[in-house]
């Protein structure tokens, strides 16, 4: 899975995504510059955490028009796996490859912790190892991840099963208990229509490892991998 | 030369965390009138322009591309000769 991770002034997690994909997985992996132009050469593009461009004016709106976005948005359009990871979340959301908006944090604290995720839709390209309803533990680690749609948006998004993560109880259960920010419905990751482009509040890259932890965010990557083999790119 | 002011501010449907923690700190100094706060951005611009409608229609263009977002935020401007 020739692998890009974006880096953009201000992102942070970028060395953990190389390290998951690279280290952990074994597959083919660069950097991305923020300047690039050409994605020609990838299979997917991870637009990682951190604050780009020190989240001025609002997350993501700075990196939005980086020079790279352009071919970010090439390469989603032409079928392109990508995978936004919090503040690359955002950024997706403020280039408009993905809807909505992500608020601050209901409870106005930035929350780094473990959470549960339910698998909500597991025909998509980052949970097709997934069973649906499977619960995955993985750290989130963001101030503003309470996710916001207008009411339109958000009956398509569950009607069309565009929701791919709900933060739930460790049984899976979906409760506001479980809820970390406020976000609606408890979304913490949803995909585009055509269910190439995924953003998800929590870090996957971060759960990759016994070691750390939890090793279920592998599950988001293995996933990418057997997509790309189901469909070639 | 003309100076704008941009104020960008959540759309009322749109919950504000900030807002509600500023009017409880308000409310817990004894402001009891408080009812309602909601946060917002400013932002001074100055800019090179023949004519306030032009420094307008600029600043708007701007608003609409990148100093709101228009799935959470509405704005509103104000130009005068700097």
């Amino acid at each position: 899975m020739r692998t890009g991770i974006v880096v953009f002034p201000g992102t942070w997690s970028d060395r953990d995504c190389f390290h998951a994909v690279g280290e952990i997985l074994g597959e083919p992996v660069r950097y991305v510059d923020h300047r690039e132009r050409a994605l020609d050469d990838l299979e997917l593009v991870v637009l990682p955490g951190g604050f780009s461009y020190g989240d001025y004016l609002r997350c993501g709106a700075i990196a939005r028009f980086a020079p790279v976005m352009e071919a970010v948005a090439d390469f989603a359009n032409r079928g392109g796996l990508v995978l936004g990871i919090c503040n690359g979340f955002q950024i997706l959301q403020e280039a408009r490859l993905l809807p909505g908006a992500l608020l601050r944090n209901a409870s106005c604290e930035f929350r780094c912790e473990w959470v549960h995720l339910r698998v909500e839709q597991s025909d998509s390209a980052f949970t097709l190892d997934c069973r649906p309803g499977q619960v995955l533990r993985i750290p989130i680690s963001h101030g503003e991840g309470n996710f916001f749609a207008d009411a339109a948006t958000l009956e398509s998004l569950e009607r069309d099963g565009r929701v791919v993560f709900r933060y739930c109880a460790p049984d899976g259960r979906v409760t506001a208990a479980a809820n970390p920010n406020g976000s609606f419905g408890n979304i913490a990751g949803i995909s585009n229509a055509r269910g190439n482009v995924i953003g998800m509040m929590p870090h996957p890259e971060r759960a990759c490892e016994a070691l750390l932890g939890s090793e279920d965010g592998l599950a988001v990557f293995r996933s990418a991998i057997h997509a790309l083999t189901r469909v070639a790119v | 030369m003309y100076r704008a002011e941009v104020f960008v501010t959540l759309k009322p449907v749109v919950n504000d965390p900030a807002g509600l923690t500023i009017r409880g700190g308000l409310q817990a100094l004894g402001f009891d009138s408080v009812k309602d706060v909601r946060a917002g951005k400013y932002l001074a611009i100055t800019l090179d322009e023949p004519d306030e409608d032009r420094a307008r229609a600029r600043v708007e263009e701007m608003a609409q591309q990148l100093l709101a977002n228009a799935v959470i935020e509405d704005f509103r401007i104000e130009v005068q000769p700097a």
